[in-house]
């Protein structure tokens, strides 16, 4: 860690002749330290304008509750005692999670094998399918949404003719049954791509002769990329997992988005985000919306730090 | 495939698997592995390929299509729709690509900026208490953005900054993520035997940045700002909580509304046409430039994982 700059310090240091040294080091260090810091500084000004100073201030409107005799009361942790105990809450806490257990394997499938193709192949194809299944990511998430949900439309999509030539009838999607598999879809639609390219590219990083020698000991290329590609690239699958995890907790744009078009699949407190939203927006509970937006950040924030201090030799983080 | 031949030399065993039966099964499996991978294509596609056949239909065509949803009406009324799209609402559409271009730009240079600065503090100065902001910054990455969108909304509702640009704006030049990156890369690419060697020559801690450092970092400055642009121009619950103003929304939260206002029964506006027409529109530029910017993007996306 520190090894860069005190290199430059350490002779001076060893040597025996101190007096001198001794005044001028500190100015040195001094000097250092002020430049150090002020390169740092200016994205240090936004992180406490625009991270701490909002959280500290909603934390602070989370521990008061208001009441129409009083105004803002302070009622320290009630907000949360009641948020704990809210089933409307719990439910979409319950769904978030259950969401996440479904769907990130899924996706991580998905860019997994799509990596392996395309770094086993060397032809025009691979590197065509490099760009087009990265495209989605592109796509603002609102526009993937959108695009889904008139897909699984009943009245635009495809769904009922492609169904109909096999005499099926089509599955709606947009369902109060159907509506937690159109959204696994969409979500993986959407970011499969991106995952795709950090594993493909750490698929590159291995060195080659890895393979060769395992095809001298008769490996065949399903064992070599699966007992030697996939453990090699473990490091991004990890760190794919957990920003997965933070993204997927915090669930709020698509179902936001296919609410208007999905009647009565989609409710007010459907996911934790969303239900914070309505509770600030529509009800102007901010107090309340607070201590729920302030919840799921720490759950989360906890959850992954301890994922990925478990997990660290793996996750390079 | 688990015919093992075990050869003597390896010679003789690039001789074998070069031979004639092993090489036919070499030669199958590229075209099962070819036939998945066409087929992902087309999966990632489709709404893509849907949403340039509608945005050829009128509201109609969408609902009653005579070649069904994936392929064109009759009736083609590409232009028609765009004329439509750039006059509703006297041009709003325009103003919120504008806006989303405005966003996005000044959002992506300045968290860029932000992010060269201090992951190049971080790499090369030994500083007092760079361990515990350092720390600090990564448990904030791991801090979802959605989770700070209610708190600075009650925030900035308390100084009046809610429905400004700057409402947008300020929070986008956050990227805790960007700082990590620049770190990382920071620390291999600018070696330190030549920032010692530049300091000896007599030049200053600001010349050796601006003309050693800077030159060595751009893969990693072309990454974060790209990232950072894609974040901020996909942007959604934001500027949906701060920003009430029709004409400061961006694309993405402008649609949205249009969706709510079609789909909301009786009295809505039928707006379908428009929509699709403005999505498509919305998802140009950015598919663009990561088509033609691949060589930037291709290697950058992974620095994080890279270590």
């Amino acid at each position: 860690m520190s090894h860069t700059l005190e290199a430059t310090n350490a002779p001076g240091a060893a040597r025996p002749g101190k007096p001198k040294q001794h005044r001028k080091r500190p100015t040195v260090a001094r000097r250092r330290n002020l430049i150090g810091w002020s390169f740092v500084a200016p994205f240090g000004v936004v992180f406490v304008a625009l991270l701490i100073l909002p959280l500290a201030y909603a934390f602070w409107l989370s521990l008061q509750t208001e009441t129409l005799a009083q105004g803002n009361t302070f009622t320290w942790f009630d907000n949360y005692v009641r948020a704990f105990s809210d089933p409307l809450f719990l439910e979409g806490a319950r769904f978030v999670v259950l969401f996440s257990i479904v769907v990130i394997p899924v996706q991580m499938l998905v860019s997994l094998i799509a990596a392996l193709i395309i770094d086993s192949l060397t032809t025009r194809l691979a590197r065509i399918s490099r760009v087009l299944i990265f495209i989605p990511y592109a796509v603002p998430v609102v526009i993937g949404a959108l695009m889904w949900g008139f897909l699984y439309s009943p009245s635009f999509g495809p769904g009922a003719e492609i169904f109909g030539l096999f005499g099926l009838v089509a599955p709606n999607l947009l369902s109060p049954d159907g509506i937690f598999f159109g959204l696994i879809n969409i979500v993986s639609w959407q970011w499969a791509g991106y995952y795709m390219i950090i594993i493909y590219s750490a698929l590159q990083g291995i060195d080659p002769a890895l393979y060769e020698a395992a095809k001298l000991d008769g490996a065949s290329k399903l064992q070599i990329a699966l007992r030697i590609k996939v453990p090699m690239v473990a490091s991004s699958l990890v760190l794919i997992l957990v920003f997965a995890l933070i993204h997927t907790l915090q669930f709020f744009t698509e179902p936001h988005i296919l609410k208007s078009i999905a009647s009565g699949a989609i409710d007010a407190s459907f996911t934790p985000n969303i239900y914070a939203y309505n509770l600030a927006f529509s009800y102007t509970q901010f107090n309340y919306a607070s201590a729920i937006s302030f919840a799921l950040g720490i759950i989360v924030f906890i959850g992954s730090y301890i994922f990925l201090v478990s997990t660290r030799k793996r996750s390079g983080l | 495939m688990a015919t093992t031949l075990v050869p003597s030399t390896p010679k003789a065993g690039r001789a074998a698997a070069a031979s004639g039966p092993r090489r036919e099964v070499g030669e199958r499996r590229p075209l099962f592995r070819s036939i998945v991978l066409i087929g992902m294509c087309f999966y990632f596609l489709v709404p893509l390929w849907w949403l340039i056949v509608a945005s050829t239909k009128t509201v109609n065509g969408l609902f009653n299509g005579s070649a069904g949803s994936l392929w064109f009406d009759k009736n083609i009324d590409l232009f028609g729709n765009l004329a439509q799209l750039f006059n509703q609402s006297g041009g709003i559409y325009l103003q919120w690509l504008g806006n989303s271009f405005l966003y996005a730009l000044t959002g992506g240079v300045g968290a860029t900026v932000l992010a060269v600065l201090a992951g190049y503090g971080f790499a090369k100065y030994a500083f007092r208490g760079r361990n515990v902001s350092f720390a600090l910054l990564l448990g904030s990455v791991m801090v979802p953005v959605t989770a700070l969108v209610l708190p600075t909304f009650v925030l900035f509702s308390a100084i009046g900054l809610n429905n400004t640009i700057w409402a947008v704006i300020l929070p986008s030049l956050l990227s805790p993520f960007g700082v990590y990156l620049m770190r990382v890369y920071a620390q291999d690419a600018v070696p330190d035997e030549l920032i010692e060697a530049a300091r000896i020559d007599g030049a200053g801690d600001a010349k050796i940045f601006f003309s050693i450092a800077l030159p060595l970092l751009r893969p990693a400055i072309a990454t974060v700002l790209l990232l950072s642009i894609v974040a901020t121009w996909n942007n959604y619950f934001l500027p949906l909580a701060v920003l009430s103003d029709p004409k400061l929304f961006p694309v993405t939260v402008g649609l949205g509304q249009w969706l709510q206002l079609s789909a909301a029964a009786g009295g809505g506006q039928q707006l379908w046409n428009l929509i699709v027409i403005g999505a498509l529109v919305s998802v140009i530029p950015l598919i663009l430039a990561f088509v033609f910017l691949q060589r930037y993007w291709q290697g950058g996306l992974s620095l994080g994982s890279l270590k």
